[in-house]
């Protein structure tokens, strides 16, 4: 009988034997049998203060780690409210496993206090997920989803635990191996699709690569590397594919899409054939696909059969993991002189570069990213909230290094930067973090700073803080004739208006802000600073930067500027915008 | 156009709702999903039909052989298959009509299953050609109630539809 353990104890183990060395999550009743058995077990944990920010923690930690995340939940709204981090998540394809507390078994159906259909309501947003009801099948299910969430394309596994299952005793049986008769994710790619893709390129004359979160690892990113520098092929990236291929490298286009560079999206015209790797042809990517890429044949490689042929078709499919089929691509590529093209995009690069205007009385957004970029010598890991400031991260700092730029991609989840860069500071302790948040952004995940002082984890928090809802103001102002609906954060001068004080005199909204946000972070315990004019803006990052703990910079923004260039939504790449 | 999907997925909770789940959220119509227990009672075999162009169809395969309970996809090509559904149809039938009746169903093979004073339970089996005849024929005397089970399909032949042996990681 000494080898009986409870579900509890089965799970702890079992995460024990997976490697984890880190879980984020807040306890519950429902998770209070496996909060015990943490109790004593040698993984550390994270207490987030909402489950969405353990899910975003566990989410970077994954990114920044290239292992699997973990957090853990208890039922009802603490399963709810980790959604919208599981969906992040999966958008993205970060491999994550969510152990989620449910109602004890006989209470499930009946509207128990606490209950929610976990499974029901992340079966769209999950790679997989289980409902515990024998404890006998736990064992299995913790290896089967850490095998899942990891390989092929990776994605959020969740399991459903039922209080009573985990109070129930078994003599577990740890599989070495995994038995997914429905599961096989092909890895390496067909050699005669390989050999053709080989071809394509090697004859080529106006190649070019596209490449994003597929890549945006270093083993795939080295073979990425070497394809382009011995081919001379221009690269553009996506937003989660930033570090796939040094930014600063000469080769390197920039970001592709609505608001790429101009280089990046007439190249990507004007190709004739595309290696298009770990991506996903998004509508942020692609403007008008109808439009896209007319000129270029595509080699379309990803680890998901689905992904291909989904939005674009493709001449050349690869169905593999971009690390097992590059190598084999790169001993059949015979590159083709591709002096004139290469010389073609580099002038291009010259008479479109990023700019911005400038201005002597406030702090520019952009100016702000390219300071940041100085001091850190371009070596942060980057944490992003989502919105304007967040598009000027991924323009302005050009991220050098596989798995350093954290940003939420395909949801577009404001508030994941603060969760972000906690998880993503505890995955790598040996990096400076740095989030770059939106004043909006920030606001939606803020008790996250009480967490991030709790484990004293030095993260900067630098806001780009222009007093609105910056990027809904940008298209209000450019799409709605600039009816900005619902866009102002400027609580103080709201208020003011609304009691008829000194409306005449109402201070510019440079002048105010809700919240406070160096007095927010001070009664947090987190030191910070507040720069307002362009002079002040090296100092006070520096201050920050140097701080041995966490510290926070309100930079005050010039409050309407627009993100440039931009693809208008829905229009084709080439009619991007440069600027008003 | 409509194809037919032979899907074997594992026989176990929930398994339905991932499929139905995955159709909706992705736009994808239905016109029918029969399901049933295999040889293998560990199996369950569905055979789905989708309206829609070679593309769409092409996505759903896909989509669903993303699904960890899935184990096998498989399109059924029009002349490779026979198709069969199962039809009730309750039909109005006073005394004087009653003889007419029986001898359409005669004529299509089909049975009355349940006798009612005014009216009489037709089971049709077949395919939605015949099914469909058989209707319009009764709807002259009142059809009150329709039930059908939707489209099941075989590969003809000696092919099957069988879930590859699972390999073990």
């Amino acid at each position: 009988m000494s080898n009986q353990k409870t579900g509890a104890q089965i799970l702890v183990e079992g995460l024990i034997r997976e490697g984890v060395e880190v879980l984020f999550g807040i306890p519950g009743g429902a998770v209070l049998p496996l909060y015990d058995a943490l109790y004593d077990a040698p993984i550390r944990h994270i207490l987030c203060r909402h489950e969405q920010g353990a899910a975003h923690a566990a989410d970077a930690y994954a990114r920044v780690t290239g292992r699997v995340g973990v957090c853990i939940v208890t039922s009802g709204p603490g399963a709810t409210n980790a959604v919208t981090g599981i969906a992040n998540a999966y958008m993205d394809s970060v491999p994550l496993v969510v152990i989620t507390g449910q109602v004890a078994s006989p209470l499930i159906g009946g509207d128990a206090f606490q209950e929610a259909d976990t499974v029901g309501i992340t079966m769209p947003v999950t790679k997989h997920n289980y409902l515990l009801r024998d404890v006998a099948d736990l064992a299995r299910i913790v290896r089967e989803a850490f095998h899942i969430a990891a390989t092929g394309r990776p994605g959020p596994v969740l399991i459903d635990l039922p209080r009573d299952v985990t109070q129930q005793t078994t003599e577990p049986r740890f599989p070495r191996a995994v038995h997914l008769p429905g599961y096989k994710p092909n890895l390496e790619g067909h050699p005669m699709q390989i050999q053709r893709a080989a071809k394509l390129l090697s004859e080529a004359e106006r190649p070019f690569i596209y490449a994003g979160g597929g890549v945006n690892n270093p083993e795939a990113a080295a073979g990425l590397r070497e394809l382009a520098e011995r081919g001379g092929i221009p690269v553009g990236l996506t937003l989660t594919g930033l570090g796939a291929f040094p930014g600063d490298h000469p080769l390197c286009t920039g970001m592709l899409g609505m608001h790429g560079t101009k280089t990046a999206n007439l190249a990507v015209s004007e190709a004739d054939v595309i290696f298009a790797v770990g991506v996903r042809f998004d509508d942020r990517v692609t403007g008008m696909v109808e439009r896209f890429a007319r000129q270029a044949r595509i080699i379309h490689l990803d680890v998901d059969p689905a992904e291909i042929g989904k939005n674009v078709p493709v001449a050349v499919p690869i169905v593999g993991d971009v690390r097992r089929v590059l190598p084999g691509l790169l001993a059949k590529f015979k590159p083709a002189d591709t002096a004139a093209w290469q010389a073609t995009v580099a002038a291009w690069q010259r008479e479109y570069p990023l700019t911005y205007r400038q201005s002597g009385a406030q702090i520019m957004p952009q100016a702000v990213i390219q300071e940041l970029f100085r001091q850190t010598k371009g070596e942060a890991v980057i944490c992003t909230d989502v919105g304007q400031h967040q598009m000027w991260a991924a323009q302005y700092y050009p991220v050098r290094e596989p798995r350093t730029f954290v940003t939420s991609g395909g949801l577009g989840t404001m508030g994941f930067g603060l969760p972000a860069a906690l998880g993503a500071q505890v995955g790598r302790p040996d990096k400076l973090v740095v989030q770059v948040a939106g004043d909006g952004s920030l606001q939606m995940t803020l008790q996250e700073l009480a967490t991030v002082v709790q484990e004293r984890l030095p993260v900067k928090i630098v806001v780009i803080n222009n007093g609105y809802l910056g990027m809904v103001r940008q298209w209000q102002e450019m799409f709605y004739r600039h009816r900005y609906s619902s866009v102002d954060l400027q609580a103080v001068q709201a208020l003011a208006q609304a009691a008829g004080a000194e409306a005449q005199s109402a201070t510019p909204p440079q002048n105010t802000s809700v919240p406070d946000f160096v007095k927010l972070a001070e009664a947090y315990g987190i030191p910070a600073w507040r720069a307002k004019r362009p002079e002040e803006l090296a100092p006070t990052l520096a201050r920050a930067l140097q701080a041995p703990g966490p510290a926070l910079v309100d930079c005050w923004v010039t409050p309407e500027e627009n993100v440039y260039p931009m693809v208008p939504p829905g229009r084709p790449l080439e009619e991007i915008i440069l600027g008003a | 156009m409509r194809h037919t999907l032979a899907v074997l997925v594992e026989n176990s909770p929930g398994v339905l709702t991932r499929v139905a789940g995955l159709f909706s959220r992705r736009g994808f119509n239905i016109d029918s999903l029969a399901v049933g227990v295999t040889e293998d009672p560990a199996v369950s075999r569905m055979t789905i039909v989708v309206d829609g162009d070679e593309r769409l169809v092409e996505q759903v395969e896909k989509q669903l052989n993303k699904l960890i309970n899935v184990l096998k996809v498989s399109t059924l090509a029009p002349g490779e298959c026979v198709a069969r559904e199962l039809v009730l149809i309750k039909v109005n039938a006073e005394p004087e009509v009653r003889s007419q009746i029986l001898q359409i169903v005669d004529i299509f093979r089909a049975k009355i299953v349940d006798v009612g004073k005014r009216s009489l339970v037709v089971e049709i089996t077949g395919d939605e050609e015949k099914v469909e005849a058989l209707l319009q024929l009764l709807r002259e005397f009142g059809v009150r109630e329709v039930v059908r089970t939707g489209r099941i399909a075989m590969a003809r032949g000696a092919r099957v539809v069988r879930s590859a042996k699972g390999e073990t990681v």
